[in-house]
């Protein structure tokens, strides 16, 4: 599904990824962690496009496709979602009109026909449901003034809703409390299917005892220095990535 | 011709040399259907015989061309176009005329042709709209009018072009034209009165609640009215009415300059909703060949408990310089302004608003949204005044900008003139900007950038697009999205 080969990408002329190698396969889940600053977001943010940061050697491809050449809207018809690390606000915009116009647009991109207004309010008031959402946030503006847990909330629902192939999930968990935690679980769970992938970055190993990974990865100063299975998290959370790095360095003498 | 020189009798020693002046020089022929550019009490006169009207308003016309001449063309600090001639403009054509029109849809801007494909227009519209010469004129709205007329007729309210209301109801006509918005007020009122050329009356009687929304759009002749058109509002006590101007389509007009009066009188109790969607032609991408509207509009709460509101989304014109006021005369009277101004490509437009309360109790609102991309400037301007005898006034004014890319300008100038202490005046600005995030965030979601601007624009204005009858809302937000078109990305 995605396949990243030594991908390398800088801002500002500051090269932040340094030879990225990650693929990533239909029904899998992978889970990335690593110190603040190594260069998490700005993977997810290459990987949906944003502007600004370029790819100075690498490929990625999605879906048999050249990612690179899609905008990020194309990439988003395409299935990929991103749930921000830090999703903006959007006042004057409304949450439900918002998501509408979202549904719609990767309706139409698939060539499908508008969803009806009754159907869409009936597939909202489900899923939101489904994370425990308190129903007034639809009718807010978007984002506007939420708290940090119902931003995050929020993303699950979008993602819930637009039900892509491969959903990016940047540190969704972090900031929630106890029951939101388990929501965004549940969410993310009643989505994992054979043919759909999730990317979940995240420091904490709660969160992959409610989302069981089939891969963890420890990113570090722009390069992945250590795969494993769900075991690794163990091992991070109780040891930290101090000896990870030593035993990198060491590698590297 | 023998008729118009007896109009033009009277004792004044002035007067009598002026009609001298007129029967010596005034050489075109009253049969001619245009009049050569320039403009001189010749031309006034003419205008006046050629719709057949009394004397009153002859005279009317006389002094206002007479006190224009004394006015200077007004300056302002936000607004640049070349220097109008006043006398290379032809203020006289009757409606037959339009030869100098396209021949065909072919001759017609395609970028205009585009948007009328956008708005869902059908052809035959497109080509009335475009000015396309020869076109049957009998389209669905005529029918449509008719029974409205009828529908309009039992409730007893008039509504009909200004010179037929000139001709069957003068002393209704008389006894209001001006009284809001005196030729002497500024220079293109003044101009205005001198050369207007049609528009729209509506009178409501007392009591009456007008069983549907007024619009030009439904008047036969709406198409025609030129460039110097003159509205009149009437609302008598305990009375209500809506009135929509204007289309959301844009419509190519031969005339660059357009100078319009609108007057709304609200007496006691009454009530009048005018709303407008102005889409003039705003010209090309370098800004050529567009509108400069000049316009004043100025509603008159004379009654106690009255109310006038005001609605305008203004996406068009190349030049647009409009602030409709309210004169709060009567006691607890109610003025709103509530006003979506969208400027793009160079575009430049200084609006805003006058709230004056003279009577006690009187409340104002005005929430204007400025909206400014490409080139743009957008300029708010608003005066609050408040006259020393009326107690207890309030007024809440709300004005946010919103910038797309960052070539644009807005600008907000609010003056405040309380001279009661006992005045509540209350005052909001903001200034936003559509933010690189934001259509990141929208785009990551598979919402285009045009639809992402759309989205965020119409929710920055959805205070206002609330205000507007509800299929003219449907259609104001597909207008700024059109308007909006390529904005950004
Ligand atoms: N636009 C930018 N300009 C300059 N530096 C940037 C920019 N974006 C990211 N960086 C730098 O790139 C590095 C990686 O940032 P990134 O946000 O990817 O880290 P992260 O792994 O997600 O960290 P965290 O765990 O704290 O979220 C940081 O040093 C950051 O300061
Ligand atoms: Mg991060």
């Amino acid at each position: 599904m995605l396949t990243i080969k030594d991908l390398h990408v800088s801002v500002d002329n500051k090269a932040i990824l340094k030879g990225i190698n990650l693929t990533i396969k239909a029904g899998e889940v992978h889970a990335i962690m690593g110190p603040n600053g190594s260069g998490k977001s700005t993977l997810s943010k290459v990987l949906a496009g944003r502007d600004g940061y370029t790819i100075t050697r690498g490929t990625i491809e999605f879906m048999g496709q050249d990612l690179t050449e899609l905008e990020p809207c194309d990439r988003a018809h395409a299935g990929l979602f991103l749930a921000f690390q830090y999703p903006v606000e959007i006042p004057g915009v409304s949450n439900v009109q918002f998501l509408k116009a979202a549904v719609n647009a990767v309706r139409k991109a698939k060539g499908e026909e508008e969803i009806s207004s009754v159907d869409f309010l009936k597939l909202v008031r489900e899923k939101m449901a489904l994370v425990d959402m308190d129903q007034d946030l639809i009718y807010r503006s978007l984002n506007d003034g939420f708290s940090g847990g119902e931003k995050k909330r929020n993303e699950t629902l979008q993602m819930l809703m637009l039900e892509p192939t491969l959903a990016i999930l940047d540190e969704t968990d972090s900031g929630l409390d106890i029951d939101a935690l388990q929501s965004v679980a549940k969410g993310v769970n009643s989505l994992r299917s054979q043919d759909r992938s999730f990317l979940m970055i995240t420091h904490y190993q709660r969160l992959l005892n409610h989302i069981e990974p089939d891969f963890i990865h420890v990113l570090a100063r722009g390069e992945i220095i250590k795969s494993g299975d769900k075991s690794l998290a163990q091992e991070l959370e109780a040891k930290g990535y101090g000896w990870l790095l030593q035993e990198q360095a060491d590698e590297c003498e | 011709m023998t008729k118009r020189s007896e109009k033009v009798e009277t004792a004044d020693p002035i007067e009598e040399f002026l009609a001298q002046d007129y029967e010596h020089g005034f050489v075109t022929d009253i049969e001619t259907d245009a009049l050569p550019p320039g403009l001189s009490e010749e031309v006034v006169r003419f205008i006046s015989a050629k719709k057949n009207e009394p004397e009153f308003l002859l005279e009317w016309r006389l002094k206002a061309y007479r006190h224009w001449l004394t006015l200077e063309e007004p300056k302002w600090a936000h607004v640049n176009y070349p220097k109008i001639d006043f006398n290379a403009i032809s203020y006289y054509s009757a409606p037959k005329s339009k030869t100098d029109g396209p021949k065909s849809l072919d001759e017609v801007d395609p970028e205009l042709l585009k948007t009328y494909e956008k708005l869902g227009i059908p052809l035959r519209e497109q080509k009335r709209l475009a000015g396309v010469v020869a076109v049957d004129v009998v389209f669905d709205s005529v029918s449509i009018a008719t029974t409205f007329r009828e529908t309009l007729k039992e409730a007893g309210v008039i509504f009909c072009s200004f010179a037929e209301a000139v001709q069957d109801y003068p002393e209704l006509v008389e006894a209001h034209l001006g009284s809001v918005v005196s030729y002497r007020d500024n220079f293109y009122a003044a101009l205005n009165a001198a050369v207007f050329s049609d528009g729209s009356f509506c009178y409501i009687p007392e009591g009456v609640r007008c069983p549907m929304e007024l619009s030009t759009y439904f008047r036969i002749n709406a198409a025609n009215t030129g460039q110097f058109e003159r509205t009149l509002i009437i609302a008598e006590p305990g009375s209500y009415v809506s009135y929509l101007e204007g289309c959301t389509a844009p419509m190519r007009d031969e005339n660059q300059l357009h100078a319009a009066v609108v007057e709304l009188i609200a007496k006691e109790k009454a009530e009048i909703k005018y709303s407008t969607v102005q889409n003039w032609y705003p010209g090309d991408k370098d800004g050529k060949g567009g509108i400069y509207n000049f316009v004043t509009k100025r509603g008159d709460c004379r009654g106690d408990h009255s109310k006038i509101s005001w609605t305008q989304i203004e996406t068009g014109s190349a030049v647009t310089w409009k602030y409709p006021s309210v004169i709060l005369r009567g006691d607890h009277s109610v003025g709103e302004f509530y006003s979506v101004a969208l400027t793009n490509n160079y575009q430049q437009a200084d609006t805003g608003t006058k709230m004056i309360h003279m009577g006690k109790h009187t409340k104002s609102t005005i929430i204007s949204k400025g909206i400014s991309a490409g080139h743009s400037q957008n300029a708010y301007r608003g005066l609050v005044r408040v006259a020393a005898k009326a107690d207890n006034a309030r007024n809440f004014t709300q004005c946010d900008s919103l910038l797309v890319g960052s070539k644009c300008g807005a600008h907000t100038f609010p003056y405040l003139e309380a001279r009661n202490k006992t005045a509540k005046l209350e005052h909001e600005a903001t200034t936003s900007k559509i933010g690189e995030d934001q259509l990141f965030y929208l785009a990551q979601r598979g919402i285009s950038a045009d639809d992402a601007v759309s989205l965020i624009v119409n929710g920055f204005c959805k205070e206002v697009l609330n205000e507007l009858p509800m299929e003219f809302a449907v259609e104001a937000q597909k207008l700024l999205g059109i308007n909006l078109e390529g904005s950004v990305g």
